[in-house]
């Protein structure tokens, strides 16, 4: 139980990159954006491919983050320079990209077992300065016997993604950021205030997407494969992340919206895995569950709402029959 | 300033619905020029500010910005040195973003944009300062959402962010026509205001004979696409509606009826 728990917090995070890809399009810029199941892949085969030919574990995430941004650009010129609808663009790409993806695997499939990846050597650096020791003890302190294989790529995972994420913040707020920010909410009026609408909707995307291949390759070098069909329903996990982390955490500033999109894509990933534990379902199933879970989302929030308000309504109904009947008795009184 | 010539632009072209929306108009705008335009709807007033803006491109004719050709430069380019205000308060500022973010935008228009923080203290102050002219308390409400504001507010807003960086033309389509009178006489009165402390060229579109006549030292009167009317300083002071009306029914004397409606 626990090292599931451990592992979908482990694996939480590194989506949590793509689900901030999907916030970038989805929710700042309003764009429904499906070329995330496609460059999730692009990251992914790039860096597994450059690994396998022997780069160096870093050049190849730099490279694959590079790969997902250019694919994020197309869409974006697709979209302004085509004047092609943003669904549309998306789908385009995406479906466009397998094939690309294809391509720069050579196969549907590369295995990274025995290469040195990111968290190869991460793990290695970490259990040489004996790091996992205090926080095993730690477990074993609070009764929980079983102990992780390392902590190295929980603590690593956490780093990656605060940074990027306070880099998000950061950039959410400079004037272009800004530009981006009302790009997606009011068009007409940043391009009266002399921003190209155009440009930022293209940087955007590709920001967005490198986001997204970022994590793909992080997914790759943590799973030991690349797979061309591993971005399926991405895109609908990372809308799964915003939409739940959202609704449990809140959305009053850019940082606490960042933050319920990690936090949301953490929870994604322990609901699922909790899902998993039911006897009938297996991992043929996962598709379906995200499906499920997301409608849950979207539904949810909407019956709470209703439900709180006919509560509302009823409370306030009552006490205007209370005030409608002293009012009556006192009438009653002053008659007597 | 402000120079048009021969600007034509015909909508759906061939076709039954083809409409001549400016047909060979010609405008002539000095430094600090403040012309009201009236008209009735479907006169092409709002088109005339769509070209000078650039958000609509003349078949022919030429648009001329301070003694540069602006014709083929496109919107977003343009909006460096133009200032504009629209008819919906929603259409103005960005609702999810702050008062000061929005301000940040604004004031970014004539720089380039940089990865530098758009709001920061020195920002704030000026800011503040800018707000507190316009007298709504707003100068205390800088990380409040726009969508919170109410619609007079909002306009308010829009036309501070559209003056303050001091544009060579500000246009105001219909900008006070969503508002009540009491707020529409408000903003109003900002206009005046901002448009003087800032001597900016300033064409402003409006369904109300009034405030064509209190606001502006310049006014023409469009229908079908044509100036039909062109008042200049001189003459302007002395006009009534009554002579307005006069002057529109010796002109075009066979619509005055339903277009009465619309003016009056």
């Amino acid at each position: 139980m626990f090292l599931s728990f451990f592992g979908a917090i482990e694996s939480g995070l590194i989506y949590a990159l793509m689900a901030l890809g999907v916030f970038l399009s989805f929710r700042v810029l309003n764009f429904p954006d499906l070329t995330v199941d496609g460059s999730f892949v692009t990251g992914a085969a790039v860096a597994a491919v450059m690994i396998v030919n022997g780069s160096s574990p870093l050049m190849a995430t730099v490279v694959a983050i590079v790969a997902g941004f250019v694919a994020g650009c197309f869409t974006g010129l697709l979209h302004t320079k085509g004047k092609i609808n943003p669904l549309l663009s998306g789908i385009l790409m995406m479906i466009a990209l397998y094939s690309i993806n294809l391509r720069i695997m050579g196969r549907s499939n590369i295995p990274l077992l025995n290469e040195s990846t990111l968290f190869t050597s991460i793990t290695s650096f970490w259990e040489n300065l004996g790091l996992s020791t205090p926080f095993n003890q730690m477990l074993s302190f609070i009764g929980i016997q079983a102990n992780p294989r390392t902590w190295a790529i929980l603590f690593f995972a956490l780093i990656i993604t605060l940074i990027v994420k306070f880099l998000t913040d950061y950039f959410l707020k400079t004037e272009v950021g800004l530009a981006l920010r009302a790009t997606g909410d009011n068009q007409k009026m940043i391009r009266s205030f002399s921003a190209n609408t155009d440009i930022l909707i293209i940087l955007g995307l590709g920001i967005s997407n490198a986001f997204v291949a970022f994590s793909g390759a992080l997914i790759a070098q943590h799973g030991g494969f690349a797979d061309a069909g591993m971005g399926i329903g991405m895109i609908i996990i990372g809308l799964a992340s915003v939409i739940i982390g959202e609704a449990l955490f809140g959305t009053k500033t850019i940082a606490r919206t960042t933050l319920a999109v990690v936090g949301g894509a953490i929870v994604y990933r322990i609901v699922v895995s909790l899902a998993l534990r039911v006897d009938f379902l297996d991992t043929s199933d996962m598709k379906l569950i995200t499906s499920v879970i997301v409608i849950a989302a979207l539904i949810a929030p909407k019956v709470i709402e209703s439900n709180r308000e006919r509560r509302r309504r009823k409370r306030k109904r009552i006490e205007l029959e209370q005030v409608l009947a002293s009012e009556e008795g006192e009438k009653k009184n002053v008659a007597t | 300033m402000l120079q048009l010539n021969r600007v034509s632009l015909t909508f759906n072209e061939g076709t039954l619905d083809e409409k001549k929306a400016l047909q060979h108009v010609n405008l002539n705008l000095k430094r600090g020029d403040f012309l009201t335009i009236i008209g009735s709807n479907g006169a092409g007033k709002s088109t005339l500010m769509n070209v000078v803006s650039g958000s609509l491109l003349p078949d022919t004719g030429n648009v001329i910005i301070d003694d540069k050709s602006v014709t083929h430069l496109q919107e977003f380019r343009r909006s460096r040195f133009i200032g504009r205000v629209f008819q919906d308060p929603m259409a103005g500022t960005a609702p999810s973003m702050t008062i000061e973010e929005n301000l940040a935008m604004a004031w970014s228009r004539n720089k380039n944009r940089t990865l530098k923080p758009g709001v920061n203290k020195k920002r704030k102050q000026l800011f503040k300062e800018h707000l507190s002219t316009l007298n709504l308390g707003l100068e205390d409400r800088l990380t409040a959402k726009v969508g919170l504001l109410s619609g007079g507010e909002r306009q308010a807003l829009s036309l501070l962010m559209a003056t303050f960086t001091e544009p060579k033309i500000l246009l105001l389509d219909e900008h006070t026509a969503a508002l009540d009178p009491s707020r529409a006489e408000l903003i109003t009165e900002i206009t005046a205001n901002v448009v003087e402390k800032f001597g900016l060229t300033t064409l402003m579109v409006t369904h109300n004979m009034q405030q064509a006549l209190d606001l502006g030292n310049r006014l023409i009167m469009m229908d079908k696409g044509q100036i039909i009317l062109d008042v200049d300083e001189k003459e302007k002071p002395t006009l009534t509606v009554e002579k307005l009306l006069d002057e529109f029914q010796r002109i075009r004397g066979e619509q005055l009826m339903s277009d009465k409606t619309v003016l009056g």
